[in-house]
């Protein structure tokens, strides 16, 4: 082997990958909030008692689960123009993640959901409280509660998924990082350092997840 | 015991009928209840007593028959049990205080919401009646932080704040420990004091005799009997109903 390791071009191009952080950062976050709104959406007409409702609710999560999200990138910055939806590809990045968000982020939070005892809905009930209320003040927070640790690992998930969406050059991490490497040809030093960062991205989403966590479920469990 | 307004009635169940699937819970049930009266339902697991109070606010479809409340048809469908639910307030067996919000918050979060009360009306007022149960020193806990007699006094007082004419309580001192019932019955005597209307599923028969003006004995979906405590206890008519006294007074 004689390859010599230089990490220097991959140092000196810092500001290029810092872009790449934000880019990743920006994308994953509006699409883990946008990912779990339309989630919640889905997962009410999932457990809604119209059966066109929870059909189509079925069939949404049904297709995104079982296919690939490469696919699903693609088809919405390939496909949808043919329907006359143009996006830069941030704007279908964002969108395709959010849509892949929300059928996992349907399922977990529909657990969540079947777990809070009847007992508490018929409170609510009993009190004179119309279902919409019922379901934001009296189910929402302890039902997101059970099943928050399995939402959080879905998040990093996307996050580390949105590598995928530099194949429609959204300017993320991995894009930056594929263009430095055909300007420097340093693959292993840039890919690794790639990888250190999705890392510390991780821990970081990770710490920060379990931060709001904290805060938003500090009530003392039963 | 104060004397009762024989004039108007809270409510009246005619002929009520219900199923689950192919198994009859409820049969031919005709219950009158006077504005103030105090009721105290008894009878064996399985004998449709927490069912016939769910009907009365919806909590429970029934199949067949009428239910007044306060002089207004509860609808098959439910289409004005929020209506009805306004004057009708309840407490469960397992209390279902809501974990995520605060004592005081629980009292408010209805008052809010349904009443649409300014967050200040809604606090007074959940504050004076975790006064009058007792526990307003406890306001800011969560219902995780209290025990189930202090849990109970807490839902009392948050079906309460909502104004009800009528109280239904389903078996509430059953998921409590032995030295925490008298806390929840004091209250609800006290309550039953001030001449609210109550319908109460108890096995308690203390309480009974302290506050009921009628105890309803049921069993197998029907009411077996229907009479004022002293008669009641001391010459129950029907055979199932001595039987099921010596089954519970026994020791």
């Amino acid at each position: 082997m004689n390859y010599t390791f230089d990490f220097s071009p991959v140092l000196a191009a810092w500001p290029t990958l810092l872009e790449g952080v934000i880019g990743t950062l920006r994308m994953s976050s509006l699409s883990m909030v946008f990912g779990l709104s339309l989630g919640i959406v889905f997962m009410l007409m999932r457990l809604s008692n119209q059966k066109v409702l929870r059909i189509i609710a079925i069939g949404y999560i049904e297709l995104i689960r079982n296919t690939p999200i490469l696919v699903q990138v693609f088809f919405v910055f390939f496909g949808m123009p043919a329907i006359g939806i143009r996006l830069s590809g941030e704007q279908a990045a964002i969108l395709a993640m959010t849509l892949n968000c929300a059928a996992y982020a349907a399922e977990i939070v529909r657990g969540g959901v079947q777990s809070i005892r009847p007992g508490q809905i018929e409170a609510g009930r009993a009190l004179g409280m119309h279902t919409a209320d019922i379901y934001r003040f009296i189910v929402f927070r302890p039902a997101i509660r059970a099943v928050y640790p399995a939402l959080c690992s879905q998040f990093i998930l996307m996050m580390l998924n949105s590598s995928l969406v530099s194949s429609v050059s959204a300017e993320e991490l991995t894009y930056f990082a594929q263009t430095l490497d055909s300007q420097t040809f340093r693959s292993f030093e840039i890919y690794l350092t790639l990888g250190v960062i999705y890392l510390v991205l991780s821990q970081f989403f990770s710490a920060a997840l379990s931060m709001i966590g904290r805060v938003y479920f500090s009530y003392p469990a039963k | 015991m104060s004397e009762i307004a024989k004039s108007e009635k809270a409510i009246d169940m005619i002929g009520v009928n219900k199923w689950y699937g192919s198994l009859q819970v409820l049969k031919g049930i005709n219950l009158n209840v006077a504005r103030g009266e105090h009721i105290v339902l008894c009878g064996p697991s399985g004998s449709g007593k927490s069912t016939l109070i769910r009907c009365i606010n919806h909590l429970e479809e029934i199949q067949e028959g009428t239910i007044f409340v306060n002089g207004t048809q509860l609808s098959q469908s439910g289409a004005n049990a929020d209506h009805i639910r306004r004057d009708v307030g309840m407490v469960f067996q397992q209390f279902n205080l809501f974990p995520h919000l605060t004592v005081l918050e629980n009292c408010m979060l209805a008052q809010r919401r349904v009443r649409k009360v300014s967050v200040a009306e809604a606090r007074e007022k959940a504050m004076r009646h975790l006064e009058r149960v007792h526990i307003a020193e406890q306001a800011l806990k969560y219902p995780a932080q209290l025990s189930g007699g202090q849990q109970q006094r807490v839902a009392i007082a948050r079906a309460l704040c909502m104004d009800p004419k009528i109280m239904l309580f389903d078996e509430p001192t059953s998921a409590l420990d032995p030295e925490m019932v008298k806390e929840v019955l004091d209250t609800m005597i006290s309550l039953a004091d001030d001449g609210i209307t109550m319908i109460c599923v108890t096995h308690e028969m203390g309480f009974a005799r302290a506050v009921a003006h009628r105890v309803i004995f049921m069993d197998r979906g029907e009411i077996i009997e229907s009479a004022e405590p002293a008669a009641f206890f001391g010459n129950p008519s029907h055979e199932r109903t001595r039987a099921f006294l010596s089954q519970i007074l026994d020791h």
